[in-house]
């Protein structure tokens, strides 16, 4: 058995679906956020295998890696936003549970 | 041998992610989580993206984590509260149905003429290439993507800002 594209796209997709399980598991701000960077670094790993298995000589097929590059930047904006607000949110309600912020209901 | 390594640092990606996902301190989800980032650098050491490698250890594992740190230190989180039952049952029933559509999906494609075989000895995804790309074709990208981090930077900034009242004393929005 050798290693092919097909092996990280499985690592990859479980990657994806941990961060999604997550996302719905838990009621903690904090790592609601933390799973999504977990499903962002599993697209950024299925990104990465499909251009390094399809490169040839003529195309070295750079637009994916450049790609990455680029979700890196924003996931780190990202963060940097979400946090804030999360911060922002503790200042002015004393929590980060998500059950708890409920005051647009009913 | 390759083999080996791709099973090990596959395993060094998906169990840290389980523990995060379900550890209930938010202290040990974050280390969890570096030890995930640093699975998948060396996967990327794998695919033979090294630079890829090196931006994944030092901004995820870097700089998102110790983020991640400070602000678990500021808000000071406790532990979280043990999950519903029936939240856990429906999370896994959603992860079981994900995983198995993503295994189903790739083993449908590998019968129906299978995936490229991996053909060139590492088609220069080096620096240079990185550089070349980025500042001929992908210009406009690359500049917004600095645009997009000042956006943020300046976004944090205001709203985290307290606001000064008329005699200015420090007055938290209400």
């Amino acid at each position: 058995m050798s290693i092919g594209l097909s092996h990280y796209l499985i690592v990859a997709g479980l990657l994806f679906s941990i961060g999604a399980f997550g996302v719905l598991l838990r009621r903690n701000a904090l790592i609601v956020l933390m799973c999504l960077e977990l499903m962002l670094a599993a697209s950024i790993l299925g990104l990465v295998a499909f251009s390094r298995f399809n490169a040839t000589t003529e195309h070295a097929l750079m637009a994916g890696p450049v790609f990455v590059l680029f979700i890196i930047a924003i996931a780190a904006c990202e963060v940097a936003v979400g946090l804030a607000i999360i911060v922002t949110l503790w200042r002015r309600r004393q929590t980060v549970e998500l059950n708890e912020l409920n005051a647009l209901k009913n | 041998m390759l083999n080996w390594l791709f099973i090990i640092f596959a395993t060094m990606v998906i169990v840290p992610a389980l523990l995060v996902a379900t550890n209930r301190n938010p202290v040990n989800a974050a280390m969890n989580m570096i030890v995930s980032f640093v699975g998948l650098a060396a996967m990327f050491v794998l695919l033979e993206t090294y630079l890829l490698a090196i931006l994944q250890v030092l901004v995820y594992a870097g700089a998102i984590v110790v983020l991640f740190l400070f602000i678990i230190m500021l808000i000071d989180a406790e532990h979280a509260p043990r999950p519903k039952v029936l939240t856990y049952a429906a999370s896994l029933v959603a992860l079981a149905i994900l995983s198995f559509g993503v295994i189903g999906l790739v083993n449908r494609s590998m019968e129906q003429g299978g995936f490229a075989d991996i053909s060139v000895d590492a088609p220069a995804a080096s620096a240079y290439a990185f550089g070349v790309e980025l500042f001929t074709r992908h210009i406009l990208p690359f500049q917004i993507a600095g645009f997009m981090l000042l956006i943020a930077m300046i976004g944090v900034i205001v709203i985290c800002r307290r606001e000064l009242d008329a005699t200015g004393t420090e007055e938290t929005r209400s």
